[in-house]
């Protein structure tokens, strides 16, 4: 009986973990993998211009790698992604290295990093809108440049313009660069700095050697945000290239615009699969286990 | 004092109830020459009916739905979505509307779903009253009875009550009723232009470079495209409306190097953005929607929707019937089918520069000023304010382009749903990559 009872809580104990995962495992599987799987299932289906019929053709997948607008569409939403990459990290360090390192008290970094989340609170029709009396042709940039004499003619790129998009999204996706590595240089243990400066290291040697080292896992996980966010993105390349501009997630709009269910899943198979395959190899460079 | 417990008063409320319920399940005494009295009885049964509509914002208008619910007894629900979204729906999701709101040039892609079920033409009271165009192709032999693309006539009538094949020749089963349509063309900014835009062929000429624009909606755009093409004679078509494989390759190309040479300045998907283009001054010259060019007027800038010499690029969009409605239900959409042709919404439209289905139904209910000014391109005798009360033209001013039948007459091709379909999406996606 007594056996049986210690059984019973052996069996209990082991299976605890997984019944307290199960909602969370449910949730994923019905919202987020049982979608994809449909995604996946729908890219091999026949399509004939007007209607799709299920069957097994390797079609979609045959237009998608034969064709240059993939490849073209694929170099420019990488460009995308690094030039993003490039200045979200340029200005999500500094800034985070500020509020943790010259914020003293938490109550002002706390307000400080609440002031960064702004620009993700406006809406897509806010922006599209507030963008253009700034940057357009009649706008506050282009009156302060030819008023000061600098350009005799307004700057046209400002709007509608590679130069926009990547301005749209670092202005949109800067908080994910700030925010883990925010989190990760907090939890750099102060001692180590004091050490390191005892034993005569200079300002540029302690962060290079302690602090850069010690960022690298926020870095990492700062890096895997902007490259799923941008690889994806399709509004804003849309609202601020002005429609010109390419990106692998607007070819997908303009498909699924046109009913092309088909071609655009399996379109965003190769996606996904790009985009994973770029997020494995950013885990493979830095242990970001270290910052769990 | 009596006591009541919760309890009771739940047992009497439940009492109460059932009572009630049961003598309204009743069946009616009387003779039906002699009605039993009382509410419930003599009840219209399709005051219980919810018609759901769906359609783009253009035409999901509320003044419109107060009238129709309080002219007709019964319930409708409108959901304004996009072009895209509304053909989404339309074809995957049938159980989520009555009506559908669509324009002609979706219905090579809706109808084959055979979610639609085609309109009984004997059940249309004022058939016969609407401009012969949509019904027969004839226009008083105008142009637009040889124009190109998704003419409406092409694709109003099915070959039988199941069928989900178009007919060329008119049977009693029809796809849509037109509500609103009209003649597309380019607008400008004349302050910004400084002289008269007459011709398509301008949208790519090198004094706007980087100032023009054009729709990103391919099955759209495209047609702009041809039209500035063969107005510069840079290519001809055997058929704009349908172009072969060679010729989308060959517009593409010249899309191409145009956006090489920076002669757009940006693409518009939607309504909102082509007004904010031509307010801020970023495009001077771009194809346009009528309601567009209103709105950058009402804002006090000057704008005009050009008559060019080539025609108009035609688009209309209808009111067709899911095949989910049965019953009571269709009879009631029936009714909003007759309502709607009788006159009242077609002079609510015309008052904001669209045109009705039947215009002499229209004519009932507009002012002779009205009616001279927005159908026979006559000089506006009084101040033409707009059903919610913006002055759309102030008196003396005629309407860019003239008479309906100087507009309407000279489309020459309709937005198009070709057999290339996938290729042009292609090949569209290639020219925004580019």
């Amino acid at each position: 009986m007594a056996n049986s009872l210690f059984v019973m809580a052996k069996a209990w104990t082991n299976l605890k973990p997984y019944f307290l995962a199960m909602p969370q495992a449910i949730a994923l599987g019905v919202f987020l993998i049982f979608p994809i799987v449909l995604i996946g299932v729908v890219s091999f289906w026949e399509f004939n211009g007007y209607s799709m019929t299920p069957a097994f053709t390797l079609d979609n997948y045959i237009g998608v790698f034969t064709s240059d607008v993939t490849l073209k569409t694929y170099l420019n939403t990488f460009k995308f992604v690094g030039l993003t990459w490039l200045f979200t990290l340029l200005i999500g360090y500094p800034v985070a290295y500020f509020l943790s390192f010259h914020v003293p008290k938490l109550r002002w970094q706390v307000l400080l990093f609440l002031l960064c989340t702004i620009p993700f609170w406006t809406s897509n029709i806010i922006r599209m809108i507030s963008w253009l009396p700034l940057l357009g042709r009649e706008g506050l940039v282009n009156q302060l440049l030819l008023g000061a004499g600098l350009v005799q003619q307004p700057l046209e790129f400002l709007l509608y313009s590679d130069f926009a998009v990547v301005l749209g999204m670092v202005h949109l996706y800067v908080i994910f660069m700030i925010a883990p590595i925010f989190n990760s240089l907090m939890r750099i243990d102060r001692t180590l700095i004091t050490a390191a400066e005892d034993m005569g290291a200079s300002g540029l040697g302690v962060f290079r050697e302690v602090i850069f080292p010690l960022s690298a896992p926020g870095i990492a996980i700062g890096s895997i945000f902007i490259v799923t966010l941008v690889m994806g993105e399709f509004v804003t390349v849309r609202l601020m290239g002005g429609g010109q501009a390419a990106s692998v997630g607007k070819l997908i709009q303009t498909q699924i615009g046109s009913l092309q269910y088909p071609l655009a899943a399996a379109n965003a198979i190769v996606l996904l699969t790009v985009t994973l395959v770029v997020v494995i190899s950013i885990l493979r460079l830095v242990d970001i286990r270290k910052e769990l | 004092m009596t006591k009541i417990t919760r309890r009771q008063l739940l047992y009497t409320g439940l009492a109460v109830g059932a009572a009630a319920a049961t003598t309204r399940c009743a069946a009616p005494e009387g003779t039906p020459n002699n009605p039993a009295p009382g509410p419930e009885v003599n009840t219209n049964q399709s005051k219980d009916v919810t018609l759901r509509l769906i359609g783009t914002g253009v035409s999901q208008i509320n003044e419109i739905r107060d009238k129709a619910q309080e002219d007709l007894g019964f319930k409708l629900e409108m959901r304004a979505l996009s072009t895209e979204e509304n053909n989404q729906i339309a074809i995957t999701q049938p159980d989520q509307y009555d009506i559908f709101d669509g324009e002609y040039f979706s219905l090579p892609l809706v109808v084959p779903s055979g979610n639609l079920q085609p309109l009984d033409v004997s059940r249309i009271t004022d058939w016969d009253k609407i401009v012969p165009f949509f019904t027969t192709g004839k226009y008083e032999g105008l142009p637009v009875e040889t124009s190109q693309g998704t003419a409406p006539y092409r694709v109003m009538y099915l070959k039988g009550a199941d069928s989900t094949e178009f007919s060329e020749t008119p049977t009693d089963f029809a796809t849509l009723i037109p509500f609103q349509y009209n003649a597309d063309t380019l607008g400008y900014r004349p302050d910004l232009v400084g002289r008269t835009i007459e011709s398509w062929g301008e949208l790519f000429n090198e004094e706007f470079r980087g100032k023009t624009s054009i729709l990103d909606i391919p099955q759209i755009g495209i047609m702009d495209a041809a039209m500035v093409a063969e107005a510069l004679g840079l290519m001809t078509f055997g058929d704009k409306g349908n172009m072969t494989k060679a010729e989308i390759d060959q517009i593409t190309d010249i899309l191409k190097e145009q956006k090489a040479n920076g002669q757009f300045r940006a693409f518009w998907k939607t309504f909102d953005e082509s007004v904010n283009l031509m307010t801020s001054g970023e495009v001077v010259v771009q194809s346009m929607w009528s309601p567009a060019v209103t709105a950058v007027q009402s804002q006090g800038i000057e704008c005009v929707y050009a008559p060019l010499k080539e025609g108009y690029r035609g688009w209309g969009g209808g009111v067709g019937l899911s095949k989910n409605l049965s019953g009571i239900e269709l009879d009631a959409a029936y009714e909003y089918l007759n309502w709607m042709l009788e006159g009242w919404v077609g002079a609510f439209l015309g008052r904001q520069g669209y045109y009705s289905a039947a215009p002499e139904n229209a004519k009932k209910y507009m002012s002779t000023e009205e009616w001279d000014f927005w159908y026979e391109g006559k000089p506006a005798a009084t101040d033409m304010v707009d059903p919610f009360g913006k002055t759309l033209a102030k008196s003396g001013i005629v309407r860019d382009g003239g008479s309906f039948k100087d507009r309407f007459g000279n489309i020459v091709c309709w937005n198009s749903t070709m057999d290339e379909n996938t290729y042009l999406v292609q090949k569209w996606n290639e020219f925004i990559a580019s």
